[in-house]
């Protein structure tokens, strides 16, 4: 237990970790005794954009999720850009699965962009003309400004994950952190996302994202992160996205032959 | 009605119904949307014993001990409650179901084997409260208001109410973003560093509070019906929180006047001779309120709300 602490106190001064947006190391996240997230180490470059893979009850969401302190790691340490969580809260920002919240909730499009904004508001700061300037702002980037007065129960799944990401936008964060934001919306939405994630990137931001779909892998993203409890690989996708990764990763619930076609994609 | 008969017979029952309902209600927003509804009638529950034991403690019915006492016994209920969830693993519902009722027959019991026959604190007392006894018998007019020797005889159940009213509004509107957030996306509170496990637990806190001194003056009946109808009604006036809580504020006073009113001159209007109890009219105006509301609110039927689909 005291080699144990030693070595996990040393670790910070590893240059990659000093480097990283988002670096995690040795982490372990349990329910019930049984782990979800076992001692997983991730180092996320810098200005990358990083599709987290892997089958359902992998623990990809519980990563993010441990990663962002929202559920309690048994072991593990989470440093973003180099220093503890706590201390950064306000670079990262978070978009949650769209079914993780109750759509009834009595409020409109553009209340829930300023939530983004909470942090430099403070408890009683009064929201001003360039605050609604800026979530309108947002709200534009994702195409959803039409629906500002909305209550957010009237959208469509696909507008609802859009002002999701309006509100992460309203954040201005360097790290960008997003559960699923491409499950059960429309190509329209699908379009549009992936269209403000590679302006992120383009502005220097890093972009972390749970991706379900295999196939998009190589179009959306330039980075993998494939786990499965365990982690199985990581690294740009041209050396960690290929079929043997992925056979490791899925086993024998992902056909042979949906995996050759991946790989066949690849080159 | 003249000021000399109003003033002392009729304005403290009403203004102390008045601030127990909106007490309630406040809190009861936040409660209703988190699906802790139930909360709000298990704390009106479990704070008996924690009256009982604060009184065997003290030999005294006084406001802070037994203020205490109920925030002792719903902090243990709360915990109770999230034991009982975790290591029995079943649903929050359930959880506080058993705690509860436990928890209230144990203060039942409590109360059956002591001597508290000399004080007013009996289990009709507790359920239906006393809002009618709460009379001003040194005013003798509206002038009194501004008598210093006729103040001092205030029942002090209104003070105490109206400070309680006072400190849960001061709550709210201090963390109302905060409360709003967490309420709406806790996962995403937590990651802007809202604290949501300590303000879930102030807010649990803050309603027990409420509960304790609206029970002390108009018993449970009140706060439970003040804790769910007011804030439901108003979820079908309007899609915004911000309106929700007007609404929920508006729908609680009319509920305390209408029922009191009706409760006091209704029974007489209609040729019988004797009132009705007030708390119970209060919470009967309460539940219609909410039935009118699901009849014709104008956000009664909603995209996503519960049994659209």
């Amino acid at each position: 237990m005291v080699e144990l602490a030693a070595k996990q106190g040393a670790r910070p001064t590893d240059p990659s970790v000093q480097a990283s947006p988002l670096a995690i190391r040795g982490l372990t996240v349990s329910y019930n005794q049984k782990p979800a997230v076992f001692s997983v180490d991730m180092t996320v470059q810098a200005g990358s954009m990083t599709a987290i893979i892997g089958p359902n009850g992998a623990g990809k969401s519980t990563l993010l999720k441990a990663a962002l302190g929202i559920v309690r790691p048994v072991s593990g340490q989470v440093t973003v850009f180099g220093r503890p969580l706590e201390k950064q809260r306000a670079r990262i920002a978070y978009v949650p699965q769209r079914a993780s919240v109750d759509w009834d909730f009595p409020t409109r499009v553009i209340d829930v962009v300023l939530m983004g904004l909470s942090r430099e508001l403070g408890l009683l700061g009064r929201v001003r003309m360039w605050h609604m300037a800026r979530a309108m702002d947002c709200l534009h980037r994702v195409g959803m400004h039409e629906f500002a007065d909305r209550q957010i129960g009237q959208l469509s799944g696909g507008q609802q994950q859009r002002v999701f990401l309006a509100r992460a936008l309203a954040q201005e964060a360097d790290l960008y952190l997003l559960d699923e934001p491409f499950a059960g919306v429309d190509a329209a939405t699908e379009k549009a996302i992936i269209g403000v994630l590679k302006d992120l990137k383009q502005a220097g931001k890093t972009v972390v994202a749970v991706h379900h779909d295999l196939a998009t892998v190589t179009d959306y993203f330039d980075h993998v992160f494939l786990i499965n409890t365990r982690k199985i690989a990581e690294g740009p996708v041209a050396e960690a996205f290929t079929a043997e990764t992925l056979q490791a990763t899925y086993g024998g619930r992902l056909a042979t032959a949906q995996i050759d076609q991946i790989a066949g994609a690849l080159g | 009605m003249s000021g000399e008969e109003f003033v002392p017979l009729s304005l403290t029952p009403l203004l102390i119904g008045v601030c127990a309902a909106v007490a309630c209600a406040l809190p009861g927003n936040f409660l209703l949307l988190r699906r802790q509804a139930l909360i709000g009638d298990a704390i009106s529950h479990v704070v008996l014993p924690g009256i009982v034991v604060a009184f065997l403690l003290t030999g005294v019915i006084s406001t802070w001990p037994m203020m205490l006492g109920a925030a002792g016994a719903a902090a243990v209920a709360v915990i109770l409650i999230e034991a009982i969830r975790r290591l029995g693993r079943i649903e929050p519902g359930a959880a506080m179901g058993v705690v509860f009722t436990t928890m209230f027959a144990a203060g039942v019991l409590l109360l059956e084997q002591t001597d508290t026959s000399s004080v007013h604190l009996d289990v009709e007392h507790a359920l239906y409260g006393n809002l009618e006894s709460l009379i001003w018998l040194d005013a003798t007019g509206w002038a009194s208001l501004l008598d210093p020797e006729a103040l001092a005889g205030l029942p002090p159940e209104l003070p105490r109410i109206a400070v309680t009213l006072l400190a849960v509004g001061l709550f709210i509107w201090l963390f109302w973003r905060p409360l709003k957030i967490s309420t709406f996306d806790e996962g995403f509170a937590r990651t802007i560093g809202i604290r949501t496990g300590a303000l879930g637990l102030a807010l649990v806190l803050v309603a027990a509070i409420s509960a304790v001194a609206a029970f002390d003056a108009v018993g449970s009946i009140i706060v439970i019906a003040m804790f769910i109808c007011p804030p439901a009604a108003a979820r079908m006036m309007t899609n915004r929180l911000e309106s929700q809580i007007g609404w929920s504020v508006l729908f609680a006073v009319l509920s305390a006047v209408i029922g009191y009113v009706l409760a006091g001159y209704g029974p007489l209007w209609l040729g019988w001779a004797d009132a009705v109890s007030a708390a119970g009219m209060i919470a009967t105006v309460s539940g219609v309120i909410l039935a009118l509301a699901a009849a014709f609110g104008p956000c009664r039927a909603r995209a996503g709300a519960p049994g659209t689909g």
